[in-house]
């Protein structure tokens, strides 16, 4: 038989089955079981803002690529579809619409397609739109709907504090840390499965963990970031704990309340903005629930995640270059 | 727990379809074209000349340096011409062309299937037989094998590691040549451990021939200090500083070669060619080359003439199937596309894999998204990522810097690369215009 066309390439000729398409699916269908306890706890608005955050996301990347990079569209690569659903995943459900849409072009807008797009952006995009948001609508971002079992009426329910606000509150106010707890209507049980006030993705530890085996599984993460923000966290408030019980949150409620889960599993384990070694993301994992917990204990904010997030992104290139990978024949061991 | 390499690393799927088929041999070509340029190093120069009839096993062009290796003639007949042809490099290159005419060896050749385990031989007179029989490594890279056999004065060999690793997927060629010729080899083995001086000899097999594991281990019991290891599936096991770690636990610095740490690495088809050369006197002039493929319909080990085309073999091996997008010479991982099915086999080519349209092309490229997946597989403890991008803006002292050098070019960070970005495209560049600037300072 005659060939009509040989590809001639350089090796290799093989590749594995991995993409950026079913990376980006893949961290999606991790976010399901969070989305489905926050469509339980919060009713239909759960999705609402979901969907306007995603689809506004969409339309802004595509809107940027083509009428001022003009470029070739890159919406089906699902990045934009990650970045609005972490967005929607760090603000209350009953946001009104045009504060989700404000807040998905910043993500989209500036912190993504002015770097370059994917892949050139140094800070979390949905992160940006979170912090954007938080610090120009702080009533709308802070007003938390108490949570009730299956309700899809979209009444206004009433509103309430995160358990991590009631806390800083009431330590502020001299109440000792069991007191506090003891007049918590949320148990730690609730805690863990999601039956408090907070951003709609944030709540359920048990969701956002499942998520995280299945992205560990899947191999889209590695443990390094999740466990060495957490066990910061872990140690660090321990210690405080120990040292003086009334005055500071234990470990476990740290954990399991405001974005830690979230943040320490989806956010900051975002490939795009995180350290390229394992020496290296232990060291971001480390700085991030540092800066967690400072904000967290002494800072203006309950939650201070975000911010953590945030600044250690703005570490990571740095981080690259003083955390390289062990050269072959470095070490001549004999 | 087996034994591998600890850092980085890949595991294609394996795609063996020639696993087990017995080596077969073809009829002749009509015509051979045998390059003169088929080792790393100077190429030789012919000693024939058009018109001039030669028989199989017959010197054609001789080695001009210590680092160049002699040609022979792989069948007998007529030198036709000696031009330009095509071949895997995708240049044409110096070939001396020959007209088949029967199949007259030389009388010096033994060719009788009789196994002399005969290792009463002096160092000096193996290596003199290996160069003059034109050896070569077989396992790809085609460094001369006396040079590897001569050990520099003031270093010492412990171990001699036979490479039968075989950690490309698709290939078989040395795994079904150890499990026909295994006592050749092992004699093979003998007679490099006695050139090198080396203590002991340890052939590294990947578990996935545990035929070969358990037929070499039975053989090697007839042997003195010879000792075979199984080692976990992993690429790119066979990278010699990688087979060397995970045999010894030994890492070969930075832009030294194994001896530094004691070690001598050959392939197990070139210690079954040391056999032939030593024992036989036969020159290098044919080699076992696996022909496969997923349209391939009787995918084959096949022991064909040195400079026979490749479309000889494919045709052996059910011809050309309809759906052909590339044709590789060599395995997957490291083989190079060629752009025709008439370039000539050379001692390096130890696989033709032909490979269907649809994945034939490489995969749609999007923006890095930093994963480190590259640097996570890297063997060599690079960051391939980085690299590219100082090979992109022609950083060259940054380049060195980050051990650009030490890439050995396995193509593990391209395989893992969500994004499809051609890393190693850059890599070459970059490696290849460093070292021009290294070779001018040098100057």
């Amino acid at each position: 038989m005659a060939i009509n066309r040989l590809t001639v390439s350089m090796s290799p000729h093989d590749h594995g089955k991995d993409s950026v398409k079913k990376i980006m699916f893949g961290v999606v269908l991790a976010m399901i079981p969070a989305l489905l306890v926050s469509v339980y706890y919060f009713g239909l608005d759960a999705i609402r803002v979901n969907l306007i955050a995603i689809a506004s996301c969409i339309f802004f990347e595509w809107l940027i690529q083509k009428f001022l990079l003009k470029g070739k569209t890159t919406i089906v690569d699902g990045s934009a579809i990650v970045t609005g659903m972490l967005l929607a995943f760090n603000v209350p459900s009953n946001l009104p619409w045009w504060i989700i849409v404000i807040g998905s072009l910043v993500a989209i807008g500036i912190a993504k397609m002015t770097f370059g797009g994917l892949g050139n952006n140094p800070f979390n995009p949905a992160l940006v739109g979170r912090v954007f948001l938080l610090i120009s609508f702080p009533v709308q971002m802070t007003s938390w709907p108490k949570v009730s079992v299956l309700n899809f009426a979209m009444t206004d329910a009433t509103t309430g504090a995160t358990p991590l606000a009631i806390v800083k509150e009431g330590l502020k106010n001299g109440e000792t840390f069991s007191s506090i707890m003891n007049n918590m209507p949320h148990s730690y049980t609730d805690m863990f499965i999601g039956q408090m006030g907070g951003s709609l993705g944030e709540i359920s530890a048990a969701a956002l963990i499942l998520g995280g085996l299945f992205m560990l599984f899947r191999k889209i993460i590695s443990w390094h970031i999740p466990v060495s923000i957490i066990g910061t966290v872990a140690i660090f408030t321990g210690i405080l704990y120990g040292i003086d019980p009334d005055k500071f949150a234990n470990p476990l409620f740290h954990i399991l309340t405001g974005g830690m889960l979230l943040g320490a599993i989806f956010m900051a384990t975002d490939m795009v903005t995180s350290p390229m070694t394992h020496k290296g993301m232990l060291v971001f994992g480390v700085g991030i629930g540092v800066i967690t917990v400072l904000i967290r204990v002494w800072g203006a904010y309950p939650e201070g995640m975000s911010f953590a997030i945030l600044i250690m992104n703005a570490f990571v290139p740095l981080i690259n270059k003083g955390f390289k990978p062990e050269r072959f024949g470095e070490k001549i061991k004999k | 727990m087996l034994k591998t390499f600890p850092k980085g690393g890949v595991h294609p799927g394996e795609n063996k379809f020639s696993a087990g088929k017995p080596i077969e041999t073809i009829e002749l070509p009509k015509q051979v074209y045998i390059p003169v340029a088929q080792h790393l190093g100077a190429p030789a120069e012919p000693v024939v000349a058009k018109g001039d009839v030669v028989k199989t096993g017959q010197l054609i062009a001789k080695s001009t340096g210590f680092v160049s290796a002699n040609i022979h003639s792989s069948v007998s007949g007529k030198v036709l011409k000696i031009d330009k042809i095509l071949d895997t490099s995708g240049y044409k290159q110096t070939c001396i062309v020959i007209d088949v005419e029967g199949d007259e060896w030389l009388e010096t050749i033994d060719r009788s299937a009789e196994i002399i385990n005969n290792t009463d031989i002096s160092a000096e007179e193996i290596r003199a037989k290996v160069a003059g029989n034109g050896i070569v490594g077989l396992g790809g890279a085609t460094f001369p094998t006396h040079v590897k056999l001569s050990v520099p004065a003031g270093k010492t060999c412990k171990y001699l590691i036979i490479n039968a690793v075989e950690c490309e997927p698709y290939l078989t060629a040395d795994h079904q040549l150890m499990m026909e010729k295994g006592e050749e080899i092992l004699i093979g083995c003998k007679l490099i451990q006695k050139a090198v001086g080396a203590e002991k000899v340890i052939v590294g097999i990947e578990n996935n021939k545990p035929d070969a594991i358990k037929h070499m281990t039975e053989l090697s019991k007839k042997f003195e200090h010879i000792e075979v290891n199984a080692l976990k599936v992993k690429y790119p096991q066979g990278g010699e500083k990688q087979l060397i770690k995970s045999i010894t636990n030994r890492e070969v610095p930075s832009g030294a070669l194994p001896i530094e740490v004691g070690c001598v690495v050959q392939n197990v088809g070139t210690a079954f060619a040391v056999y032939e050369a030593v024992i036989k006197n036969k020159p290098l002039f044919e080699r076992v080359v696996t022909v496969t493929g997923k349209s391939v319909k009787k995918p084959s080990n096949i022991l064909s003439r040195i400079g026979t085309p490749i479309n000889m073999l494919i045709e052996a091996a059910g011809g050309m199937p309809e759906d052909t997008g590339k044709i590789v010479s060599g395995g997957p991982m490291m083989g190079k596309a060629v752009s025709s099915d008439k370039i000539p086999v050379t001692k390096g080519t130890s696989g033709v894999l032909i490979f269907p349209e649809q994945i034939a092309e490489r995969a749609e490229t999007y923006n890095c998204i930093r994963c480190g997946r590259c640097v996570g597989v890297c063997p060599m403890g690079l960051e391939p990522y980085l690299i590219k991008n100082m090979a992109a803006v022609k950083m060259y002292e940054e380049l060195q810097a980050e051990r650009a050098l030490d890439c050995m070019e396995c193509g593990s960070c391209v395989y893992v690369c969500p994004a499809g970005v051609p890393l190693l495209d850059y890599i070459r560049l970059g490696k290849a215009n460093l070292n021009k600037i290294l070779r001018a300072k040098k100057s």
